[in-house]
């Protein structure tokens, strides 16, 4: 690993995007966990909020823009910033250097920012070259592929790379793990009619695969999949992959009440 | 054609409803894609070819005039006369004038997106001349009065019940008693149909799927060779092509022609693929007397060099329709208008208008798959954003969106007012929802617990004020 053999030290920011923050927080602990065991020094920056993401899906690049200048000043000076998402990260990688393609000031800036910044799960496999997870998780898990990771951030092979690691975990795919949930920001409430038949093409993939846990890397795809699996009746467990790669799975699943769940049950 | 695309929401509560259509899309959107991976798993040099495709449209995009002009120059040499045609109404005047020239009164037509976006057959009919469409899927909704549905597979949203009642309703003259059963007879009649067509007709008209410069000739790709039947017979042929359509020579062409039948429907050739080259020459022994080609440009000029430059690369496979969980969900009528899929959301706002179209862009999740499959790698999803930030640029953008969009960046662009809010609201929400761990309805959220439930958020408060207060978070 970089950190355990570098005289210094990685320093990374956390950028643990606006849904980790307010609804899963686990997920940011998580992260911070697996960072830190892989010899990274972290830090989570308060001037943080959001990376812009609904404002530029709908067209106000001004807006966009002003947020992403936050971003940029609060995420400088780091060696790199990982997100706990495809998302986001894809967001900030992607899309922030095209914002300010007509500002000569800021444009370095945000191709800086873009060249540093990664998805949690790449960076952990890629960069970190994590190995020997201490995690262990009692369960059959299928991993759904949110379309910026693995379209936006190249994501694909790191996740089962590295849950291969967990004990106790036993991986198996869904047919149509790369398709769109039918998330999509802002798309689910605007379009909920399409939407729903999209997650529900989604769920149904998911629950023949007869796994017990589903997992992915964004958590916007989660909790979108994971309403409609409640919403239906199952009780698959949806998590953060963060969650079980860092062994962090006391809290109850996604959607979960705190008491329904058995701790001793998935401890990792 | 009208348009309905104003009335997407509607089509698309009609679309979603309609369990005919939704066996039908999802053998589409299960086949194509299927076929489509293994024909590439078969061609290592896939990706290369791609490049080379893209390269090939990006060269004449950008030296358009000189390929244009030299492709006319060809054609009148070879025989033929090309009219430039600015707009959909000087195209279907100078098919027209060409019909009534050559005293048609029966035109046979190849399948062709450009008759459809000018309206052509409306347009004959109006002046009592009769086109047919040849092309089995093309047939079946033109005796349906439908627009297609998808652009290679125009028909994709009926049963074979639904064609047999079609054909029974319009082959009255044909026995009452023949069983329609099986996809064979349906197809042996609408070819016995078709052949008594093809005898008679005067002109035949056709699209192009490419135009060469180098010599002058014109593409046909079909699997029915029905093209080959209405250039063929009648004294006109006359080509509708939109002039993007234009490759250098004949060798782009075949690089095109290697990825787009793979791309359509995983085929490695389509079944006919024809190059006409001019009206018959002396000693020919078959073809046209005459040979006419229509080239349209309908605001394509005006996409050079903007912000949808690179979608003039398309060549209308419909790859991107197949893989698009959106296309999917709702089929190619709720778009409203004769395209669909993400490269009808991308086309349709700059032929009819974006006040008209407004839905099209935002009906997307911006998954990325129709731009990953695009054999000339055409970036939809940019491209969709572009129409939004035009819409919100001209404040098309709806009210309560736009001040909604206006409340969440004044906050997230203050930190502390951030943390504030999001204390607040995060403690609330994680008390109501700490008994069932989510909800099922809450006021304002409406569209998500309409069908599914939202899940609440953790208790103890958001991550950034845990995290700053010390906290490790490996508690329940």
């Amino acid at each position: 690993m970089i950190g355990s053999s570098a005289t210094e030290p990685i320093t990374v920011g956390l950028f643990v995007t606006c849904l980790v923050d307010l609804m899963r927080p686990t997920v940011g602990f998580a992260t911070v966990k697996l960072l830190r065991d892989a010899g990274c020094k972290v830090s989570v920056p308060k001037a943080q909020t959001c990376c812009g993401q609904p404002a530029y899906n709908s067209g106000d690049n001004p807006d966009t823009r002003a947020i992403a200048e936050k971003v940029i000043e609060a995420f400088e000076g780091f060696d790199y910033v990982v997100a706990p998402s495809g998302s986001c990260a894809g967001m900030i990688k992607h899309h922030y250097p095209s914002l300010f393609a007509n500002d000569p000031e800021m444009r370095p800036r945000a191709v800086a920012l873009a060249g540093r910044t990664f998805e949690l799960v790449s960076f952990l496999a890629d960069v970190l070259k994590v190995e020997n997870l201490e995690a262990a998780y009692d369960g059959i898990a299928t991993y759904h592929d949110s379309c910026s990771s693995l379209r936006e951030m190249g994501v694909k092979e790191q996740p089962r790379a590295l849950l291969a690691q967990v004990k106790g975990m036993t991986l198996t795919e869904a047919p149509e793990s790369e398709t769109c949930c039918g998330f999509g920001g802002l798309f689910c409430v605007k379009y909920p009619d399409i939407s729903g038949r999209m997650v529900d093409a989604k769920v149904d993939d998911i629950i023949a695969t007869s796994a017990d846990t589903l997992l992915s890397g964004d958590l916007g795809c989660l909790m979108n999949i994971a309403g409609r699996l409640h919403r239906r009746g199952s009780n698959i467990r949806v998590r953060h992959i963060a969650e079980v790669l860092a062994g962090m799975t006391n809290r109850p699943p996604l959607g979960e009440p705190v008491e329904k769940e058995k701790p001793r049950k998935e401890a990792g | 054609m009208e348009s309905t695309t104003a009335a997407f929401r509607e089509n698309t509560a009609k679309a979603l409803g309609d369990a005919k259509l939704r066996d039908a899309l999802s053998k589409l959107t299960d086949g194509f894609p299927a076929s489509r991976r293994e024909a590439i798993a078969r061609l290592p040099e896939f990706d290369a070819l791609r490049d080379a495709a893209r390269d090939i449209k990006d060269h004449v995009l950008a030296n358009l005039d000189f390929y244009l002009e030299s492709f006319e120059a060809r054609v009148v040499e070879a025989g033929g006369t090309v009219h430039w045609c600015r707009t959909a109404a000087e195209a279907r005047t100078a098919i027209l004038r060409t019909c009534k020239t050559a005293g048609a009164k029966t035109v046979t037509k190849g399948k062709s997106m450009i008759g459809e976006e000018i309206a052509i057959n409306e347009h004959l009919e109006e002046h009592g001349i009769e086109p047919v469409e040849t092309d089995l899927g093309e047939y079946i909704i033109q005796l349906r009065h439908e627009p297609p549905s998808h652009i290679i597979a125009p028909a994709i949203h009926l049963s074979k019940e639904q064609v047999a009642d079609t054909f029974r309703d319009k082959h009255r003259h044909l026995s009452p008693g023949r069983s329609l059963d099986e996809p064979r007879a349906l197809l042996d009649e609408a070819r016995g149909e078709l052949r008594r067509k093809f005898i008679g007709a005067d002109v035949g008209l056709t699209g192009a799927n490419m135009l060469i410069a180098e010599t002058g000739s014109i593409v046909l790709v079909t699997n029915e060779g029905n093209a080959d039947l209405t250039y063929s017979i009648p004294r006109v042929h006359i080509v509708i092509a939109s002039l993007e359509k234009i490759v250098p020579t004949l060798e782009d062409a075949t690089t095109i022609l290697r990825v787009l039948a793979r791309s359509a429907t995983g085929q490695e050739m389509s079944v006919y693929t024809t190059f006409c080259t001019g009206p018959k020459r002396q000693d020919d022994l078959d073809g046209p007397d005459e040979f006419h080609v229509v080239l349209l440009d309908n605001g394509r000029t005006g996409m050079l060099g903007g912000e949808f430059h690179e979608m003039l690369r398309c060549i209308r496979c419909g790859a991107c329709l197949n893989h698009c969980p959106v296309y999917k969900a709702i089929g190619g009528h709720a778009y409203g208008w004769v395209y669909s899929g993400p490269m009808g959301a991308v086309l349709i706002p700059g032929l009819i208008g974006l006040e008209e179209a407004g839905h099209l862009p935002n009906a997307s999740t911006l998954c990325g798959k129709c731009e990953d499959v695009c054999p000339m790698r055409i970036p939809l999803p940019r491209m969709l954003r572009t129409w939004r930030r035009r819409q919100f640029e001209r404040r098309q953008t709806s009210y309560p969106s736009r001040a909604g969009l206006r409340a969440w960046s004044l906050i997230a662009r203050r930190p502390w007012l951030y943390r504030l809010g999001a204390d607040i609201v995060v403690a609330v929400l994680a008390a109501l929802g700490r008994a069932r761990g989510r909800f099922r309805w809450l006021p304002l959220a409406g569209g998500w617990t309409q069908l599914r439930d939202l899940p609440a958020p953790e208790e103890g408060g958001t991550f950034i004020s845990r995290y700053h207060l010390g906290e490790h978070g490996d508690g329940a």
